[in-house]
């Protein structure tokens, strides 16, 4: 060690001087907080009547956290904090834009009422398999990659969601998750070793993980690296992810084996994270080759949502039909990628929110008319209007804002979609959305023909008491937040509109980044 | 010396997808197991393979050497070993409780999920 000291080393080139500002904690903090409350529940696995309750105030608290980082982007524009004070690019850095902010927001919205939905499902057996600290660490999984600013750390996000997700697949054991599971993982684990692939190939192009970094650096152009191979890579690896057709079949062979609320879980949730690494790697960092891949994720797009809707006119059990409905969904946020833009960009993160809240409304309806039926066949179910008459109006509220009927949050998006497909002279693509929401209509309108209105088999075998109020309460939350936002789309819109702007132009995200440089060039 | 590795990588890759395409599930972990290294390994050439050149900076410059291996490849490595470890040990413990419930090893015949013989949604009533 004699004599390296007296070499002057200039600290501020590579560390962030300056001690970082209160409000950025806000930033790390839904991550920090999940996997803490994770761990702590996973110490505390025997005390199973502990889990809910911490679990449940530990995601209001998310709840609350996201809120006011979705305010503080709103307000401040995106805001960037590093790991161990390194300076961007070498430190690893979690940096916000309005788009991360909303779909972290509504992911843990939508982990909170699984979370109440569960007490009533999630017996003491699923609490002591880990039901609620595997639900905090797939958050952390899911909130990780909604909010990091670095490629391969988005990557290792993806890895956390997936091995809690295979805890939550197999709650119980039975045959069916033992099958459902094995397809699921072994399909899964390829997406994301594709995804590595692609994250290696672009570390070797660009010379940096960093988002920000590589925006700079491929809207500069100039390479001489294959990049439409390495888009395609990652276009494969995340649209398996998101269950895009043709490599969407892991969905329907795992989503209906679990507990009603990890199903609920999964199509709010898992999904979504794929069209988001999608758009943010595509849209964002790469927007020369979507712009080249465009006319095949407009094919993708219209497979996807015909395929998925397709599926749910031949699916007798609900919650196989529901599954094929996400897949359904899935098309029409690729068919806003596929168009790009800002209105086709605002109109596939508002399906995208939309979804997210609906799915997971829709799956724990099903759960409860399987409740009140006695069973997921829409050959067994019936006499669910004359049994409760309000779960059939929720029911049918939820049906119509599935299919994208006014005035309900499904109406809106696809209303952007179409005028901008339109605008974009892709008739087709326009036309492929409309017939697949008349074909989710059809589908819905059976489910309730046959489920609701025919009577029973034999009226008043099944005794079943009322719906409990911890699978009520968030339902009628759900279902207020689709109405809500379906009478009064104008906020969402707006959001929607300005998160689009800022991955068209992400002035704002690089300058967060690099404050020096990154806005200028 | 990079461009050995290369057709090395390639083989590993054609040896992992020849393996998952089969339909017996002990094959598919193998093919998995063999997936991963092929990545590490990609990962690894990406990086340039110079023993001779430790990455570090000389005294008096402000760069690596030219010729000096990315040392940051080699801790994407790490972080990718260890998951990807995990994951085969996990869905090794899978396979097997599959095999043990649904008493076979062949993928078209598990079908405890999603049965052959699956009616369509009645028409009416």
């Amino acid at each position: 060690m004699a004599g390296s000291t007296d070499i002057p080393v200039d600290l501020s080139a590579a560390l962030v001087a300056a001690p970082v500002p209160l409000g950025h904690w806000l930033v790390i903090a839904p991550i920090a907080l999940c996997i803490g409350l994770g761990a702590i529940l996973l110490m505390l696995r025997n005390r199973t009547e502990w889990q809910a309750w911490i679990a449940i105030p530990g995601l209001l608290l998310l709840v609350l956290i996201d809120i006011a980082l979705l305010g503080k982007v709103a307000s401040e524009g995106a805001v960037t904090m590093v790991m161990g004070r390194w300076l961007p690019p070498f430190g690893i850095a979690f940096s916000v834009d309005l788009l991360g902010a909303a779909m972290a927001l509504t992911a843990a919205i939508v982990a909170l009422a699984a979370a109440v939905y569960a007490l009533a499902e999630i017996g003491t057996s699923g609490r002591r398999y880990g039901f609620f600290p595997l639900l905090m660490l797939l958050l952390a999984g899911v909130s990780g990659a909604f909010l990091t600013g670095d490629v391969f750390n988005l990557y290792v996000w993806f890895e956390v969601l997936l091995i809690s997700s295979f805890g939550l697949l197999i709650l119980g054991s039975e045959r069916e998750q033992i099958d459902g599971a094995l397809k699921y993982a072994v399909l899964n684990l390829i997406a994301t070793t594709l995804f590595l692939v692609s994250v290696g190939y672009l570390y070797a192009v660009f010379g940096t993980l960093n988002m920000a970094d590589i925006a700079i650096k491929a809207r500069a152009g100039g390479s001489t690296a294959p990049m439409m191979t390495l888009a395609g890579l990652f276009l494969l690896a995340f649209g398996m992810k998101a269950a895009a057709f043709p490599v969407n079949f892991w969905l329907p062979a795992s989503y209906h084996t679990p507990r009603i609320t990890v199903s609920a879980l999964f199509a709010g949730l898992l999904t979504k994270v794929g069209v988001y690494a999608l758009i943010r790697i595509l849209v964002m960092l790469l927007p020369i080759e979507r712009t080249e891949l465009g006319p095949m994720i407009t094919v993708v797009a219209i497979a996807t949502m015909l395929a998925g809707v397709v599926g749910a006119l031949g699916s007798t059990d609900i919650r196989r039909l529901l599954g094929y409905i996400v897949i359904s969904g899935i098309g029409t946020m690729l068919a806003g990628v596929a168009l790009g833009g800002a209105a086709g960009l605002s109109g596939a993160i508002f399906y995208a929110l939309h979804s997210m809240v609906l799915m997971t409304a829709l799956y724990l309806l099903a759960g409860q008319a399987a409740r009140l039926g006695g069973s997921f066949s829409l050959t067994a179910l019936g006499g669910l209007y004359r049994r409760n008459g309000w779960f059939a109006g929720l029911s049918l509220i939820l049906f119509f804002a599935v299919s994208g009927l006014p005035p309900f949050s499904g109406f809106w998006p696809k209303v952007v979609l179409v005028k901008a497909s339109l605008a974009a002279g892709a008739w087709w693509l326009a036309a492929a959305i409309l017939l697949a929401g008349f074909l989710t209509t059809i589908a819905f309108g059976r489910v309730f023909l046959l489920a609701y209105w025919r009577p029973a088999a034999d009226e008043g075998s099944m005794a079943v008491g009322p719906i409990k109020w911890q699978a009520g309460l968030p339902l009628i939350a759900l279902t207020a937040l689709v109405v809500g936002f379906g009478v009064f789309p104008e906020s969402l819109l707006q959001l929607t509109q300005a998160a689009a702007a800022g991955l068209e132009q992400p002035s704002a995200y690089l300058h967060s980044v690099f404050p020096q440089t990154g806005g200028a060039q | 010396m990079e461009a050995v590795f290369a057709v090395l990588v390639g083989l590993f890759f054609s040896a992992a997808i020849y393996l998952m395409l089969s339909k017996f599930s002990i094959r598919i972990m193998l093919g998995i197991a063999i997936l991963g290294n092929a990545v590490n390994l990609l990962l690894f050439t990406a990086g340039r393979i110079t023993p001779e050149v430790p990455p570090i900076i000389p005294q008096g410059a402000s760069t690596l050497d030219l010729a000096a291996a990315n040392p940051l490849p080699q801790a994407l490595i790490l972080t990718a070993i260890v998951i990807s470890f995990s994951f085969l040990a996990f869905l090794l413990v899978l396979t097997y409780r599959a095999y043990q419930d649904l008493k076979t090893d062949d993928t078209g015949e598990m079908l405890a999920a999603e049965p052959d013989e699956r009616p369509l949604p009645p028409l009416g009533y």
